[in-house]
């Protein structure tokens, strides 16, 4: 058996989720292939044959591919399909978006978000906002999986595969353009990579207020600053910082949820991290039920003030 | 220019699912149902381009058994001119929706269908890709913004480091995410004038595609349970705790 795994990066750098959904790959088992499509990738390319566990790095460099459009980029994964019995990529919004467009085109369904692997054609995965946990078995001729990357280790340096460059021919998808992209320089560590968060909700009132509060904490802490949706939508922070069903989904050592309730959309974003700890100045707030330490109290006091016990 | 909205009735977001003891799936039993919210955040988006000028009919077309029908007339009464059932028996996978959508697209030949990016239920967040896959035509996921302009629906997409923007020529597929818009509440002159509104029903047999689920539900479990902890009394203890009960500061 060998699996493809289709490579998150910016040309430059791999993402990290690529390194947690190759741990899952190797679960699934046989040998591992990387495909890092992009255009001047060579960087990435380097990187990943440097991941433990990876038999090859296929490299397409194409103009085509300079920005991982859906269209062109499915185009080649179905041309590369055959050898394959799994395709495998982060369940980030790089592989939502690209990967359900492969396995239509394979004709074969597609286990979204999985958390474990149960057996090559064997997954678990979180249903109605992680309320239920579904294994499901799929019975068509070659996988289709996205992995929910906080479910995964990422895996270890210590590989040195050999990277080939395959033919891009296959990419087109002439409907799609880039125009342009808003990718602010991040200032602290990923949210996804984060061994701390610190989360703020609607309590905050004001963006400035927003930031007045939790930055300092953060910066304190070393930690990634998330979000509710709430507060996205009152625009007091942006959409990528958003914690959730709907938005990112994390498992840090610290979680420390600063004036959000607890909705269950939240919740299925975060439950998972190691500690909990809720300030809120409701005592009654739901988040209080799943949080280690709770702390109860308004935000614009506390916060300064644990932020100087620190 | 047609826009057609494929809607799906699911648990309402409000409701704590209980999973079946005999681990077969989550009770529906009694539990209130609504439509899903990124749908209706579709089916606004269309009736904003129909308002707008940009679009003349908008159909709202939903995949089911027959209770679906009560998720049309949603659409309907937020202002949907039209809508269609496609009645199937088990609840399809994404990909045979996928296919009784490219179906229905055949015969309605719309230029841009609208889509939610993920229903609450089972979390897939595949149909719209999987529909632009089957149809050849280019998808714009996951958007906060929409803006048609000769012949081409120029896109923002809210992606993990932020926000991209890409230009699709239409006809195209195009999948919601909470910023879009908000979606209006049905007005009552709206709710009455809907049921006069013609609802077609198709059945998934005689639209020729193979519905058969690909995957084996071997069971559904609860998700591990979390324990509340204690409450601490002020900043200086919570520090402690971190540092010396949980290790982690
Ligand atoms: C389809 C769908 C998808 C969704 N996806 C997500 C998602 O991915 N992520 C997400 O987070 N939500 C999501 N939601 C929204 C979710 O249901 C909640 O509405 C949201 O999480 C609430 O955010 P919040 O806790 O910040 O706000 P609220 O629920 O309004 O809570 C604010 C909290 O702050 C406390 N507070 C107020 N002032 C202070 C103060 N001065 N000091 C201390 N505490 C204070 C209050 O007691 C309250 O508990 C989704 C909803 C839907 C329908």
């Amino acid at each position: 058996m060998t699996t493809l795994l289709i490579a998150e990066h910016d040309n430059a750098r791999l993402a990290e989720a690529t390194a947690r959904a190759l741990t899952a790959a190797l679960e699934i088992g046989g040998g591992i292939h990387v495909l890092v499509a992009g255009r001047d990738c060579a960087g990435a390319a380097g990187a990943a044959a440097k991941l433990a566990g990876v038999a090859r790095v296929l490299v397409a460099d194409d103009e085509r591919l300079a920005h991982p459009l859906a269209e062109p980029l499915a185009a080649l994964i179905v041309a590369m399909a055959g050898p394959y019995d799994a395709l495998v990529a982060p369940a980030t919004t790089f592989g939502k978006n690209v990967m359900p467009r492969v396995a239509a085109l394979l004709d074969v369904a597609q286990v979204s978000d999985i958390t474990a692997v149960v057996a090559p054609d064997t997954f678990v995965r979180p249903i109605y906002a992680g309320n239920a946990i579904e294994t499901v078995q799929s019975t068509d001729a070659k996988t289709v999986v996205t992995v929910r990357a906080s479910a995964f280790k990422p895996a270890a340096d210590g590989g040195s595969a050999p990277v080939e460059a395959v033919g891009a021919g296959a990419a087109t998808g002439e409907a799609s353009a880039f125009v342009s992209a808003e990718i602010p320089e991040l200032e602290r560590p990923e949210l996804t990579s984060a061994r701390v968060i610190v989360s703020g909700g609607r309590a905050f009132e004001s963006a400035e207020r927003f930031r007045a509060c939790l930055e300092p904490l953060a910066d304190k802490l070393g930690a990634a600053i998330g979000a509710s949706r709430a507060a996205v939508d009152a625009g007091y922070a942006a959409n990528d910082l958003q914690v959730g069903q709907t938005g990112k989904v994390v498992a840090p050592e610290l979680y420390i949820a600063c004036g959000i309730s607890g909705a269950i959309q939240h919740l299925a974003g975060m439950k998972d991290s190691r500690v909990i700890v809720a300030i809120n100045k409701d005592p009654e707030a739901p988040i209080f039920q799943i949080a280690d330490y709770g702390l109860v109290g308004d935000v614009f006091e506390l916060l300064p003030e644990l932020e100087k016990a620190l | 220019m047609k826009i057609l909205v494929p809607v799906k009735r699911v648990i309402d977001f409000n409701v704590k699912v209980r999973v079946k003891p005999d681990g077969s799936g989550v009770d529906l039993a009694n539990v209130k149902m609504a439509m899903n919210p990124f749908d209706e955040i579709a089916v606004e988006e269309a009736l904003r381009l129909k308002e707008a000028g940009k679009a003349g009919e908008v159909v709202v077309v939903s995949i089911g058994g027959p209770e679906a029908v009560e998720t049309i007339r949603t659409g309907l009464a937020m202002g949907a001119d039209r809508g269609i059932l496609v009645k199937t028996g088990q609840p399809p996978e994404p990909l045979a929706v996928a296919k009784a959508l490219k179906a229905v697209v055949e015969r309605e030949s719309p230029e841009l269908v609208i889509l939610g990016k993920q229903a609450i239920d089972d979390d897939c967040n595949q149909t719209g890709q999987m529909l632009a896959a089957l149809l050849g035509w280019p998808q714009g996921t996951f958007a906060s913004k929409l803006v048609l302009e000769d012949g081409a629906a120029v896109v923002t997409r809210e992606i993990d480091g932020g926000l991209e923007t890409v230009r699709l020529a239409l006809p195209a597929v195009v999948t919601t995410d909470l910023r879009l818009n908000e979606p209006r509440y049905a007005s009552l002159p709206n709710i009455m004038r809907s049921k006069k509104k013609p609802v077609d029903e198709i059945d998934a047999a005689g639209l020729g595609v193979d519905m058969a689920p690909r995957l084996k539900v071997l069971k559904v479990e609860a998700p591990p349970a979390r324990r509340a902890g204690i409450r601490v009394a002020t900043p200086a203890e919570l520090v402690d705790k971190l540092k010396n009960e949980a290790g982690v500061l």
